[in-house]
């Protein structure tokens, strides 16, 4: 997928626009939002389990060579064939190879965001599979030719009407006049069209929301039971994993379980939780004769070394989205790329380069609400702002916004000269403004006064009054 | 007591960190502030060696620019007990950033800890610090309080306001919702993403506008600038006050972007 | 080429992968000490796995556990049939299936419990052996453990119990012992380590806690996604093997 993150305000100019969208994303407020609110208030541990799941996830890292070692260790002795992939070009050479090798034709998809950062599908098509999206959200915008808005529900961008409308116009092979009003009946006929789709695949593409080093294990945590039909049914299982997924054991994973559904949906638990471990067994009757699992770096590692280490103990739960401001106000798509919100702000720069994605990490008020609801506690405007210093020091920030900080600058390095021109300032615009009490528009701060007023200044500054009533002038 | 009488002995001497804005914009926050500190039993000054807390650079990523305006302010506050200031986002930059600008240099980094230990915001340090549970000012009528983002999760100011306020006969506070949201201001956010920014200051009017107060209290002059300039422009009939001024009865200069002819504001 | 035949990957892409991590984390390989220091560390944490907080929510008498397993479980729209013994299983499934309307054909493997079980006391039901077919839509399964915690089944793929049973039809029933639902997913996952051994696993662990869902259109939460659309959970009480 091509960024568009470098179009990031002309996109959002036009997603606030959009009555649709925007309808689509009020309900987040009443539903995702206040969902987590009552899973958390109905677990008195849930503080302590983020202290908790924060520290797990730091010890994974601190000793992640070790970890993926004794996963692949114990995936191998399962029957698992583990690949290792460092970008995402080698993820895509290894899963079309294990593809043709299986002579595959239809290829069913779990739903993934690392399948999304590697563009999967489109280099999938390109060699002639038919790619298949099962989760119902990921299903829906396949057909539309769209990307996931949200990183756990990637249709929450459109309403119901627009889900009939495109499955009226997708699925012609049933009666024109059948009645799609409900939710319900949406969702049985995806679940018939899909379910063929699921017996005639010959791989079987997923996720791993968890690599599990103890046990050789990954997992899937997932609602709908998409994923496991589509590891189940198919040939060819393949798991397509960061290297940053793996956990120690089934006590850690636990743990980071406990808090990923609850933060996510706000549901106590998934409805599915499917840990995976290596090919059917000889005496068994069901499930893929082959097991792969594609672990990819696509710069992890690296980061691993950086100041946004703490980016990686993300568990991909979508609350700091559901909680941001901006992404409430934009949506995902404006975000330009795979990743939206706050995590994406981190991710975005850090994946396609700070040139490109460099409005992400800006187009925060740093108001916090990510960092007080991130399970993990990744301290996300502390890593956007390292990604504003970052377009700092290379020189990617706006010439005008540069220059403007810099007169800025030399005037707060300088108490006197910026109090005696404090005075000046505060004495004109004062003057002007006195009487309305604000500006409706004002030359250097256009954006601003496009759709408010600017509240005028008393006249004089406090500074000035300060020292005066000193010397006993009264005010 | 007159501003800037002498200390007296017992009186533990506060340096008022202006912020820019109050300075410029809206110097009675900064009178209401120093009333409500001597209320509280401690002297203040003002030092005049301050000018602006640094985040224009800090949020813009130029670190050097900061760590010199860091440093400015640190020094210039040299020999006070506390360091108040009235915005939650001013005092978390100097309470939480400037240690965290100085990471890796042992002597400036323990300069801006110790520095640090002493910086309040207004209303959390006068309940928290100083004990106060009531203000001695009355006003009359309904209030909504807008919970700033930094003060609210930086600082953990949530109640000391509402406690306050409670303390005053004749004010009624209906809360709004979603109080806890940004409004969109975000410093250079509201100058760089005007629409994204305008778009939430929006939906932060319609819930002011829902609670059905006359008057929107909040302990950030940007939040404040920002709400107030969206409420006027929308011709809603709502005041902006920052909330020292209605807790030290600073009343007299208008509201915030409030016409200078308005009268009949509530007051005792 | 075999299904299971490692296809050539880019040369060197693990010992690349690895260093990289191991240089972000500082790591030397050659300074004696360090590394044994870390593998001891890493070892020592899988053989022994820390337990860490266990919510208070379990910390309470089995009875007490065993009825927050059925309340949530229902709150998250399953069903709980209790029966007093094995016995009782197959008429709590037909009454459950007539009353839901449902046909009665029943695919399961071969659980020793469930073969055991008296079905011949039905005789509306029909058993359909094997794995789920796409005509399956009732099936029965065995759970070797259940956590109150929340309401959460776990079902342990294999002959016994094929995986397919729990998400191809459009009714799983599954039969657990009152005597198998414990408290937290750890007491659960110590049922599995007894089963399979420390550090194994059957081919599929698959935890369910209620019908599968989805909130993909309009965010309204839909019953009935991919996977079952009812989940029925036959809790016996009594813990005695059924008669044969």
């Amino acid at each position: 997928m091509n960024p568009e993150t470098p179009a990031f305000k002309a996109n959002a100019r036009a997603a606030l626009s959009d009555p649709q969208l925007q309808s689509a994303l009020s309900g987040l407020p009443t539903g995702l939002v206040a969902q987590r609110t009552s899973a958390r208030a109905r677990l008195p541990e849930f503080e302590a389990l983020r202290d908790i799941g924060r520290d797990v996830r730091n010890h994974a890292l601190e000793y992640l060579d070790l970890y993926l070692e004794t996963y692949e260790r114990n995936a191998t002795a399962a029957g698992a064939v583990v690949h290792w992939a460092e970008t995402g070009q080698d993820a895509r050479e290894i899963i079309a190879r294990i593809c043709q090798d299986a002579g595959a034709r239809i290829v069913t998809k779990g739903k993934s965001m690392i399948s999304e950062e590697i563009a999967l599908n489109v280099d999938l098509e390109a060699r002639g599979f038919e790619v298949v999206e099962t989760d119902l959200g990921e299903y829906i915008i396949q057909n539309r030719l769209e990307t996931p808005s949200h990183i756990i529900a990637p249709a929450i961008h459109l309403t119901q009407q627009q889900v009939e409308d495109d499955f009226r116009k997708l699925h012609t092979h049933l009666p024109a006049g059948r009645i799609l009003e409900e939710p319900a009946q949406l969702v049985a006929e995806a679940r018939s069209v899909l379910r063929e789709k699921f017996m005639l695949a010959d791989v079987g593409i997923t996720g791993a929301n968890f690599l599990i080093a103890e046990t050789g294990s990954s997992i899937i945590v997932t609602n709908e039971g998409n994923g496991d039909l589509t590891q189940s049914l198919a040939r060819v299982h393949i798991v397509l994993a960061s290297i940053d997924k793996v956990l120690p054991t089934l006590e850690d994973v636990t743990t980071v379980l406990r808090l990923l559904a609850r933060s996510a949906t706000g549901q106590e638990f998934t409805t599915y939780a499917t840990f995976s471990t290596g090919p059917r067994r000889p005496e068994d009757p069901d499930g893929p004769d082959a097991y792969h699992v594609v672990l990819l770096d696509n710069g992890r590692a690296e980061l691993l070394g950086s100041e946004f280490r703490e980016v990686l103990r993300c568990i991909r739960c979508g609350a700091c989205m559901n909680h941001c401001p901006v992404y409430n106000a934009v949506g995902g798509h404006a975000y330009g790329w795979v990743y939206p919100g706050p995590i994406g702000a981190v991710m975005t720069p850090a994946l396609i380069g700070v040139k490109a994605g460099g409005h992400l990490p800006n187009a925060s008020t740093f108001c916090g609400r990510c960092e007080a609801v991130c399970p993990m506690k990744i301290p996300l405007p502390k890593l956007m702002r390292h990604w504003r210093e970052a377009e700092f020091e290379q020189g990617h920030t706006p010439t005008r916004y540069r220059y403007g900080l810099k007169t800025w600058a030399w005037f707060a390095k300088r108490p006197r000269t910026y109090h005696f021109c404090a005075r000046f300032a505060a004495a004109v615009l004062g003057a002007l403004g006195s009487g309305a009490g604000r500006f409706s528009r004002l030359p250097f701060a256009s954006g601003w006064t496009r759709d408010r007023d600017f509240p005028a200044p008393q006249g004089r500054t406090f500074q000035q009054l300060w020292a005066e009533t000193r010397r006993g002038v009264p005010r | 007591m007159s501003p800037g009488q002498s200390a007296r002995p017992g009186r533990p001497r506060v340096g008022l960190f202006v912020t820019c804005l109050v300075d410029l914009i809206r110097p009675s926050v900064g009178f209401a502030a120093v009333t409500l500190i001597e209320r509280s039993g401690c002297d203040v000054d003002v030092p005049t060696g301050q000018t602006c807390c640094g985040q224009p650079a800090y949020n813009s990523g130029d670190q050097a620019t900061a760590r010199e305006i860091a440093l400015q302010t640190i020094r210039a506050f040299d020999g006070f007990d506390y360091v108040v200031a009235p915005s939650g986002s001013c005092a978390g930059m100097l309470r939480s950033h400037y240690p965290a600008l100085f990471k890796g240099d042992a002597v400036l980094e323990s300069e801006a800890r110790a520095f640090a230990a002493k910086v309040y915001e207004l209303i959390s340090f006068l309940v928290d610090v100083r004990g106060m549970t009531s203000v001695g000012s009355r006003f009359a009528g309904r209030v909504t309080y807008h919970d700033s983002c930094s003060g609210l999760r930086e600082l953990g100011i949530k109640d000391q306001p509402r406690r306050l306020l409670a303390s005053m006969p004749g004010v009624e506070l209906s809360e709004m919702a979603e109080a806890e949201i940004c409004c969109g201001f975000g410093g250079t956010f509201a100058i760089k993403y005007p629409d994204i920014s305008n778009a939430m200051v929006d939906k932060k009017c319609a819930s002011i506008a829902a609670s059905g107060a006359d008057l929107v209290l909040a302990g950030d002059l940007g939040c404040l600038m920002n709400m107030a300039g969206k409420l006027v422009r929308d011709g809603r009939p709502v005041r902006c006050r920052h909330v020292a001024e209605v807790l030290a009865d600073e009343l007299s200069d208008p509201p915030i972007a409030w016409p200078d002819k308005a009268v009949g504001e509530g007051s005792a | 080429m075999s299904l299971i035949e490692k296809p050539a990957d880019r040369e060197g892409a693990r010992e690349a992968i690895l260093s990289k991590v191991r240089a972000s984390l500082g790591i030397e390989p050659e300074v004696p000490g360090q590394s044994g220091a870390r593998s001891a560390i890493v070892e020592r944490r899988i053989e022994a796995p820390p337990r860490h907080l266990t919510p208070a929510r379990v910390l309470k008498p089995k009875v007490d556990l065993e009825a927050l397993f059925a309340s949530t479980l229902v709150s998250q729209f399953a069903s709980v049939l209790p029966a007093n013994n094995f016995s009782d299983v197959p008429g709590a499934i037909a009454t459950y299936l007539r009353q839901t309307n449902l046909p009665s054909v029943i695919g399961l493997g071969q659980d020793p419990v469930l073969a055991a079980l008296p079905w011949g006391i039905e005789p509306g039901l029909t058993l359909s052996p094997g794995p789920a077919r796409p005509e399956t839509e009732v099936s029965v399964s065995r759970a070797i453990a259940g956590a109150a915690e929340t309401g959460t089944i776990f079902l342990a793929s294999g002959p016994d119990n094929p995986v397919t049973l729990t998400f191809m039809p459009a009714t799983h029933i599954v039969v657990l012992t009152a005597n198998d639902i414990v408290g937290p997913y750890e007491d659960a996952f110590q049922v599995v380590r007894k089963l399979y051994g420390n550090g194994l696993m059957p081919r599929t662990l698959n935890l369910v806690s209620g019908p599968s869902r989805t909130a993909d259109i309009g965010g309204k939460i839909v019953i009935g996604a991919h996977g079952p659309q009812r989940l029925a959970v036959v809790v016996v009480g009594n813990n005695r093997p059924p008669a044969a």
